[in-house]
């Protein structure tokens, strides 16, 4: 049976993870006979951590055994969390104790803000940190990572430009157009039109399909589009007033009650398997995204991608490296940091995973505009992501916006599609959830 | 208990007359006073190792808590507090997300805990039999105590799968409805308590058939000789003589179905920590997690952590009344 074999599959790079994690921790307790021996502190034996979540594409694209060939004395470890909100939870409480953390922390971009403001004094100044140009980065990215006091603390690693990732077999099926141009048409300028064409794929649905995967997803989506969205411009919470956010829960919540979505968390075990048994036939899509639909979608699924684009240019998700102070070699964790977000390698994350570059010079080499993906057959990937890219309308963000956003999705829309919960009744739980988290 | 009253002061050590009264009289005073010092003061010394390991890792952070749980407190910046009183434990009361985790914890609890003990008797009894194999199932039914409850909770998750779970798969094949385990509050409570019964029944009944072991053989013997069945037997003979290991069974599954945790938070998966989605099985363990991890407020976990405390004591008190009359009962 296929769907048995998932979990276990799912397993394997847990039981990786946790395997690495012991090693770790033997290589720092034993402290390496390399480093009694050697010498001046440029040859002396360094073993780098790197701590992130998802899939930020560094092993997959080879990028530390390439870093570690070109640096015989360093050595590269990394721990990989696959729940982002989790990742976050733990990072902050070892922030707090500066204890546990690695020499590279990735931060997700819903809680740059908070790092670059109440945790700011926690991370080195990367700006003037060997081969950091801060200006190489597309401006508004950099800008979400420099602490008030002008300190660079995060580089950017990649951006998520926003599509539609559809499968053609089941728009076919529904009597959809599957062509990527007439797909994108369907849509083309507004989220509320991505919903009717949810019903009009759904009343004509091949058995036991959903037109998208869930709601929260498409509520992050139309998010994105809107030019206020937690936040105002001052970095304080507006989030229940705001018309963006307000916009985006109503397109969710009627793409809840009209049926079209599949109801599944995202980025949890079912989500995943639902991919494989295509139970759903779009997932919006950030370029992130396109790695993981290969990595779940499996063989089953190759060819049958394809991706259009989204009603609206925006931007959902990337992520940056920092550097801890309390890690004991911040230099080099910052040479590596600077090197792992260079425009090249960059580029070379993008055509394993999809990450899309966040550096103005990697958005323009070749290797990214020509790529396309194997997964996707003959889609022109990274055209489609860099032109959404150049078109993206940065949104003032704030710092409590992650804890935010995960109450909307997880307590608030997903409880209407788990339950049927009125929305009037889940938005009020959702205020005071809200309110009870940021009133500490 | 009664019954093994210790012989007063005869296992303690003789009067100290050693250095007697006219050997010490040459010596200066100080010596006797060392070994009078001595005397009284090794046993402390001895029995010091413990207290100080409960006061570091067991009464201070109790204290340490309690202090917390009256301060506004920021778990990035646990040095600096403000004072808040009562503050935080008027805001749990009135809080619902509160009372939501206290009904689970204890729906939870019940569904876990009654079911565990009456099946753990029940084992037990059956073990007691001479059945072939005895020593093997004794410990097969403990196998599941000795697995981690990370491994068994993510065994249970696939297990009620609501769409390609075994549990669903077999109820459909009795032609009972699909049910959503994990979005639903009274599939995902039974769920939990699945897990917390299967890992729980096994160590229960290790304990009470160690109890039954010790009531006496002619007990049976004179019962079946009036005729008594073997159910008669159970609740005439073997359910009164362990009714103290039963109390302890239900003190100590009492005091773990309170502190729940591990089960629900990996069952959840990336919603455990609320409870799901709508917190529909967000106990109070994770409810204190929730409130000192995610949200980093400190003082306000500390304050759910005495709540549950003082809710154990309360628990404690009435097991106590419950016990004592019991005790008084067959003499009056």
């Amino acid at each position: 049976m296929r769907t048995t074999s998932r979990p276990r599959r799912a397993t394997a790079p847990a039981a990786a993870a946790l395997l690495c994690s012991a090693l770790l921790l033997t290589a720092c307790s034993s402290g390496g006979p390399q480093s009694a021996g050697s010498a001046g502190p440029g040859s002396a034996q360094v073993t780098l951590t790197v701590g992130d979540f998802g899939t930020f594409g560094y092993k997959e694209a080879g990028l530390y055994d390439e870093y570690m060939a070109a640096h015989p004395n360093i050595t590269i470890k990394y721990e990989t969390v696959q729940d982002g909100q989790k990742y976050w939870d733990a990072l902050t409480t070892h922030l707090a104790s500066g204890s546990g953390l690695s020499d590279i922390q990735a931060v997700e971009v819903g809680y740059i803000a908070q790092a670059a403001g109440t945790l700011g004094d926690k991370f080195t100044d990367l700006s003037k940190a060997d081969g950091v140009k801060a200006d190489a980065w597309l401006p508004w990215k950099s800008k979400q990572a420099t602490t008030a006091k002008g300190a660079l603390i995060g580089l950017g690693t990649d951006i998520g430009p926003m599509a539609v990732c559809y499968r053609k077999d089941l728009f076919e099926q529904a009597g959809l157009p599957s062509d990527r141009e007439a797909v994108g048409r369907l849509w083309a300028g507004d989220w509320s039109k991505f919903v009717d064409a949810g019903k009009q794929y759904q009343s004509k649905a091949p058995a036991g399909t959903f037109f998208t995967d869930s709601a929260s997803g498409l509520f992050n989506a139309a998010l994105s589009a809107e030019a206020q969205q937690y936040s105002d411009a001052s970095g304080k919470l507006v989030y229940r007033d705001s018309p963006g956010v307000k916009k985006a829960w109503d397109i969710a919540v009627s793409a809840s009650q009209a049926k079209i979505s599949a109801g599944l968390r995202q980025f949890q075990d079912n989500w995943n398997t639902a991919f494989t048994n295509a139970q759903f036939a779009t997932v919006v899509c950030p370029s992130w995204m396109t790695g993981i639909i290969s990595k779940y979608s499996g063989d089953s699924g190759k060819g049958k991608w394809d991706i259009a684009q989204a009603p609206v240019a925006s931007n959902w998700g990337g992520a940056f490296l920092t550097v801890p102070k309390a890690g004991k070699h911040t230099a080099e964790a910052a040479a590596l940091a600077a090197w792992l977000t260079a425009p090249e390698q960059q580029a070379k994350v993008f055509t394993k995973v999809g990450n899309l570059p966040s550096t103005t010079a990697g958005l323009q080499l070749p290797a990214v505009q020509g790529a396309r993906l194997d997964y996707f057959g003959s889609t022109p990937t990274g055209q489609i992501f860099a032109t959404t890219a150049g078109n993206i309308k940065p949104a003032p963000i704030g710092e409590q916006d992650g804890t935010v956003k995960t109450i909307i999705t997880d307590n608030g829309i997903l409880d209407i599609e788990q339950h049927g919960t009125d929305p009037a009744k889940a938005w009020q739980t959702v205020t005071k959830l809200i309110d009870d988290k940021v009133n500490g | 208990m009664a019954s093994t009253l210790r012989a007063p002061a005869e296992d303690s050590p003789p009067p100290p007359d050693r250095p007697g009264p006219a050997a010490a009289a040459g010596r200066p005073a100080w010596r006797s006073r060392l070994h009078r010092l001595d005397l009284k003061a090794s046993p402390y010394v001895f029995i010091a190792p413990f207290f100080l390991c409960f006061a570091v890792f067991g009464l201070f952070p109790l204290v340490w808590t309690g202090w917390l749980s009256l301060h506004r407190v920021d778990l990035l910046t646990p040095d600096v507090a403000e004072w808040r009183g009562f503050g935080n434990y008027t805001r749990l009361w009135a809080t619902d997300q509160f009372w939501n985790a206290l009904r689970n914890t204890v729906t939870i609890g019940v569904l876990s805990t009654v079911p565990q003990l009456l099946m753990a008797l029940v084992l037990a009894h059956l073990l007691n039999y001479r059945l072939r194999g005895r020593g093997l199932l004794r410990v097969a039914v403990l196998a599941p105590y000795a697995t981690s409850i990370a491994a068994a909770t993510l065994v249970f998750v696939q297990l009620f799968n609501p769409d390609y779970g075994l549990v669903n798969w077999c109820l459909s094949g009795l032609g009972l409805a699909h049910t959503d385990w994990y979005a639903d509050t009274w599939p995902s409570q039974i769920a939990i308590a699945t897990i917390v019964t299967w890992r729980w029944t096994g160590y229960n009944a290790l304990i009470y058939l160690a109890a039954m072991q010790a009531v006496p053989k002619d007990l049976y013997e004179a019962a079946a000789l009036d005729g008594a069945s073997r159910w008669q037997q159970f609740t005439r003979i073997t359910v009164p003589s362990i009714r103290p290991t039963i109390l302890f069974t239900v003190v100590v599954s009492t005091i773990g179905a309170t502190q729940l945790f591990g089960e629900p938070l990996l069952f959840g998966g990336g919603v455990g920590v609320s409870g799901g989605s709508a917190h529909q099985f967000q106990t109070l363990g994770l409810y204190m997690y929730e409130l000192g991890w995610p949200s980093r407020q400190l003082g306000r976990a500390s304050a759910v952590a005495w709540t549950m405390l003082l809710l154990l004591l309360l628990i404690g008190a009435v097991r106590y009344l419950f016990a004592r009359r019991h005790r008084l009962e067959p003499k009056g």
